[in-house]
């Protein structure tokens, strides 16, 4: 049963993963609707840069977190370079919770 | 291919690998550590290579699920690599390339190639960031499920803010176009609604209404 799901996922992810390659492969888009195939995506990475940090489980994710993506976001936004972005984003969560945060 | 890419975007693809190998190090460990043979993690791993989805199938089989349903609920969260692959499709390339690049594919090696302007950087970014990925990951969760408990909590560590700052660093400069902003900020806020009533993986899918909301203005006046 474990070997049959863990195959299930496998395989089912590779199609996923597979069909917009492919799709696209088959027809030749405008212009346009290849700019709104960048925006789809930049706009389901966003939404898991929002769901990621506020959210864990059903529920608020706490405070150390979006804190710490916070500090990141204005850093970045500063046009710091990404590697402090990243750094100070788990610096401030690990900090955070050191000093008892949720 | 690989010297297309800037050297800043090598050092940077360089860091989210380190920061995969030590929460890879951690599923290992958690797998292994609530009953699983650690030949499930390491072929979850190489056959799936998609991070959140691997939690969530242990996490409910651990819990009792079957193992069925947490298949069924992985592939859920793993749906959004459809919209990815018509986005990035011309950065995976063509016949056998399409075939391994595919399986390459997540949530970070899209963002650093829409990061690039140029179609061959695209693609070197694509290609050098999915296969550092695939072995950081896979190295991670090898050591872990055969190591044991070297990391239990990677929150200790922060990187669970970590990531959603690299992916945020990455579409911060598609959010300056306008259109593209409110597309975002009114899917993400869809997301957000909708996650304490939808199953994990759909909020996400969920947020692409806000590109009806939004986007296509923008794209109607091209």
């Amino acid at each position: 049963m474990l070997t049959i799901a863990v195959t299930m996922l496998a395989a089912g992810t590779f199609a996923l993963r597979f069909a917009g390659p492919a799709l696209r492969s088959r027809v030749e888009l405008p212009a346009a609707v290849e700019a709104l195939l960048a925006t789809a995506a930049v706009v389901l990475l966003t939404a898991l840069v929002a769901t990621a940090s506020l959210t864990r489980d059903d529920g608020f994710a706490g405070i150390a977190r979006p804190a710490g993506v916070l500090v990141g976001g204005v850093l970045a936004w500063r046009r710091v370079p990404f590697v402090v972005v990243v750094l100070a984003a788990a610096t401030t969560a690990a900090g955070l919770r050191l000093l008892g945060a949720p | 291919m690989y010297r297309t890419l800037d050297r800043a975007v090598v050092r940077d693809i360089a860091l989210v690998c380190l920061a995969d190998t030590l929460v890879g190090l951690s599923y290992g460990a958690i797998a292994v550590g609530s009953g699983f043979d650690p030949w499930v993690p390491i072929a979850m791993s190489l056959l799936v290579l998609a991070g959140a989805s691997q939690f969530l199938f242990v996490g409910m089989v651990a819990a009792g699920a079957s193992p069925l349903a947490a298949a069924a609920a992985g592939l859920l969260v793993n749906a959004r690599h459809l919209p990815f692959g018509l986005a990035v499709g011309e950065a995976v390339g063509p016949g056998w390339r399409r075939v391994v690049g595919s399986h390459l594919m997540n949530d970070e090696t899209v963002a650093f190639a829409l990061g690039q302007r140029e179609r061959e950087a695209q693609r070197a970014a694509y290609w050098v960031c999915g296969v550092a990925i695939l072995v950081a990951w896979n190295a991670g969760v090898l050591i872990g499920a055969l190591a044991g408990t070297a990391i239990g909590d990677t929150d200790a560590l922060g990187l669970d803010a970590a990531f959603p700052a690299v992916l945020l660093a990455l579409v911060l400069p598609s959010l300056r176009d306008r259109g593209t902003r409110h597309a975002a900020l009114a899917g993400a806020a869809i997301a957000l609604a909708a996650t304490p009533v939808a199953p994990a993986g759909l909020p996400v899918l969920l947020a692409l209404a806000g590109l009806l909301l939004a986007g296509l203005p923008r794209v109607s006046r091209c």
